[in-house]
């Protein structure tokens, strides 16, 4: 139960309304840290809305993020922070930020919150090496002198370069994709695709790791390799794994935490095995004889 | 070369290689001789009574069938394209040198003896050309990963170097060629012309084709690097080379001016803005008569000088000063060799940027804005740093222009100034410094040509003026460049940083950006 005792990520009373359309209402929910925790539900559940509000991908309509990145956050500290104006602040139990706040690229780099998409999104264009380096920009950036100390090609820089490429090498060597290291992105099959972009999102050494449908389209082989790889992640790297997926041989395999969700709110929430079983999940997911009951109790 | 030939023999791996391409040097002169059997060596011809007479012509199948299975066992057993081209040089020259001893009616000794042992050469450099490829394919790998230092392949290298070098010898060659009077339009109208569209289209490649931003209105900042020129050594006496820098500062200055509201936007509604601040700047150049002397424009801005040194017939100029004779050439030659200096700068930050995280991440905007900003990078910083630097560099190509021309009104920065260098970025493809170049060189130089084209007029008369007719070759030429060639001249893309093996990207996959 470390998303009681130990929250990563606390989600309050999160709505994201498009127009009239309630994509996401009074959502609460933590995410532990060092967890694998899956948010699940049938399609136009509000999941994709979710990450994209963590993302700052969504400014949500209302609620509030706050994202503990080293310990503990306490609740106090939480609301000192919400009631100034700043986004993030240093507490004694270490970084807190409050990520509706916060413009997206802000989120990636100084929260340290990485994600995936539906739709692949790699640079297509860009070798897979290359790919894996952009990742990086930000401490190549920093390395570079902000490109005038890399223009002019010192030893810092390149040593700071040399580095990003071991990192690379390792994560390919991790998926087995080393030997394409210098083939086009585009070029890749679907699966490795996949893989390559949940280890692009590694190399901005993240906390929080956000998948969204990793499993998609990959076949059983595969989705063993990832759940593998997804496992290695997290007890290797100490990275958090928040996930959205629709294949349930995945979510039941690896999950910790499972939070269902259904028209924008959570029914339920637990573990795994608590969540398989829980009516209201099966109602959700199959509906059940005597489907207006379960309706009213939405409305 | 012959040491080198033996002793790859002795490898069974080279054996096996040697017999392979003997089969394919069999196959292709088997092939050749049969498809050009009907075709060269019979040959219908109507005799003076108008019959139809079969000529046979055996020594031309010969001699076709000899080159094509040459060339062919040259390409085959060579593995390097430069190690290729070379070898096939090579055995055409010594193909010719044969040619001219059995066919030449008088003697042409000095001609067969310089083509035959100009052919053994390169065939020789042909094959330590592709020996080095082989020897430094196991001693690399102590290196752990590699830059790509160039941008190209070895063959794509030589041109470069060879182009480098053409632009280097450009004018003295003309000069000793066609002496000061004579080179003067070839110095001035080519050489200084295409090389400043060479530096714009350079600059705008950073914007539209490294970061994929559609700027419709960079004659802007090209506008705005000339009259800073202009005005602050008109008004101030500041010297040419004080104004350089401060013409590109104000350029720059203005590209962040102009991008901070409008990089939000994105496709078609940036190039819209971008064009109508192409346009608001030629109309506050025309409207703005106490400070620009409107459509007049700024007569008499002070010419370039040697350092210090002006290019005048006095005592203190140039001529007299290294103990030369005077000729307005002198100027020419210089503005020549600035204005290569200024674009190769462009070219040579251009090439290290690729290489640096604000080039890579210029990349990956174009490629996927959505996903760069997931990666933590700051698009919008981004986004500015390549208008910023796209219009710097079109600052210094202003301030160039207008010390050349020593007159600036705003004519010269219309609409369709912007729409060519675009056309350049676009037809060399977009991203590649060579093929901007190539397209710069072949829209300015071939529209400078087609006033040359004079005795054009005895096929269509007096009144037909070719020049007239450029904009016709030019759309015929953009037609079928987009038919063929959509993706431009160079349409793949080199990576910035491999780490075994650099492979050309196909430009299929590369995205063209999203505006």
């Amino acid at each position: 139960m470390r998303w009681l005792s130990d929250p990563l990520l606390t989600v309050d009373h999160l709505s994201m309304h498009f127009g009239g359309i309630r994509a996401v209402s009074d959502l609460s929910f933590t995410v532990g840290r060092q967890d694998i925790t899956a948010l699940i539900g049938p399609n136009g559940a509000g999941k994709t809305t979710v990450f994209n509000c963590i993302t700052g991908f969504y400014k949500p309509t209302s609620g509030r993020l706050a994202f503990a990145r080293e310990g503990l956050a306490g609740h106090a500290d939480v609301e000192t922070i919400t009631r100034s104006a700043k986004r993030h602040a240093r507490m004694a139990s270490g970084d807190i930020y409050l990520l509706e706040r916060m413009p997206d690229f802000q989120i990636a780099r100084r929260a340290k919150v990485a994600r995936t998409f539906q739709n692949i999104r790699l640079f297509s264009g860009m070798t897979v090496l290359e790919n894996l380096i952009v990742a990086q920009h930000n401490v190549l950036m920093r390395a570079s002198g902000f490109t005038m100390l890399g223009l002019l090609g010192l030893p810092p820089y390149r040593a700071r370069e040399r580095q990003a490429v071991e990192t690379a090498t390792y994560w390919l060597d991790r998926i087995g994709l080393l030997s394409r290291a210098d083939d086009p992105a585009g070029d890749l099959p679907y699966g490795d695709q996949r893989r390559l972009e949940i280890v692009r999102a590694m190399c901005t050494d993240p906390v929080l790791l956000c998948l969204d449908e990793p499993a998609a389209g990959l076949n059983p082989r595969e989705s063993g390799e990832l759940t593998t790889l997804l496992r290695n992640i997290r007890d290797d790297h100490g990275t958090s794994v928040l996930l959205i997926e629709h294949d349930m041989s995945v979510v039941m395999n690896i999950s910790d935490h499972v939070i269902v969700l259904d028209h924008g709110v959570k029914i339920s929430d637990g573990a795994s095995a608590a969540v398989r079983d829980d009516p209201n999940v099966i109602a959700a997911y199959l509906g059940v004889p005597g489907d207006d009951d379960v309706t009213e109790q939405r409305a | 070369m012959s040491d080198a030939a033996v002793s790859d023999a002795v490898s069974p791996q080279t054996q096996s290689r040697f017999i392979t391409a003997l089969r394919d040097t069999a196959f292709v002169g088997l092939l050749t001789a049969g498809l050009c059997f009907p075709l060269i060596a019979l040959r219908a011809e109507a005799d003076m009574n108008n019959h139809l007479e079969l000529q046979q012509r055996w020594s031309w199948l010969v001699a076709a069938t000899i080159a094509m299975a040459a060339s062919r066992f040259i390409t085959s057993i060579f593995d390097r394209l430069a190690a290729r081209i070379v070898g096939v040089i090579g055995v055409w020259l010594i193909l010719f040198a044969g040619g001219t001893a059995y066919y030449a009616t008088n003697s042409h000794g000095g001609v067969i003896a310089g083509c035959a042992v100009a052919g053994l050469i390169s065939i020789g450099l042909a094959a330590v050309l592709n020996r080095s490829n082989v020897d430094a394919g196991p001693a690399e790998p102590t290196r752990f990963y590699r830059l790509d230092t160039s941008g190209g392949s070895i063959a794509g290298n030589l041109i470069s170097i060879a182009a480098l070098g053409c632009a280097i010898a450009f004018p003295l060659v003309m000069l000793a060629w066609l002496g000061p009077q004579g080179s003067l339009k070839w110095i001035n109208n080519y050489g200084v012309q295409i090389l400043i569209y060479v530096m714009l289209g350079w600059g705008l490649n950073i914007v539209v084709g490294l970061a994929g931003l559609l700027d419709l209105g960079y004659v802007a900042f090209y506008a705005v690097g000339c009259y800073a020129y202009a005005l602050l050594a008109t008004k101030f006496g500041l010297s040419f080379w004080l104004c350089l820098p401060l013409a590109g500062i104000l350029a720059a200055f203005w590209g962040i001016l102009l991008g901070f509201p409008v990089l939000r936007l994105r496709g078609d509604y940036l190039a819209i803005v971008t064009l109508a601040f192409g346009e608001i700047i030629n109309i506050v150049l025309t409207n703005w008569v106490d400070l620009t002397n409107g459509d007049a424009g700024i007569p008499s801005i002070p010419r370039i000088t040697f350092f210090g040194l002006p290019f005048t017939a006095s005592d203190d100029g140039f001529a007299a000063w290294f103990g030369i004779e005077f000729s307005p050439i002198h100027r020419n030659i210089f503005l020549f060799y600035l204005i290569l200096t200024l674009a190769l700068i462009t070219n040579f930050v251009t090439l290290r940027l690729r290489r640096l995280p604000i080039g890579r991440a210029w990349e990956a905007l174009r490629e996927d804005e959505i996903a760069c900003r997931s990666l933590g990078i700051n698009t919008t910083n981004t986004k500015l740093t390549a208008f910023a630097l796209g219009a710097m560099f079109g600052g210094f190509a202003g301030a160039f222009f207008a010390v050349r021309q020593g007159f600036v009104n705003p004519n010269s920065f219309t609409f369709s100034e912007s729409a060519a260098i675009l056309a350049m970025v676009v037809l060399g493809g977009m991203g590649s410094q060579i093929g901007v170049a190539l397209a710069a060189a072949v829209m300015i130089g071939g529209t400078e040509l087609l006033r040359e084209l004079d005795f054009l007029k005895v096929l269509f008369g007096e009144a037909f003026d070719p020049s007239q007719y450029r904009m016709l070759i030019f759309g015929f030429g953009m037609v079928a460049m987009m038919i063929w060639k959509p993706r431009g001249l160079v349409s793949t893309r080199a990576p910035s940083i491999f780490l075994k093996q650099r492979k050309a990207i196909a430009g299929a996959l590369v995205k063209e950006g999203h505006g």
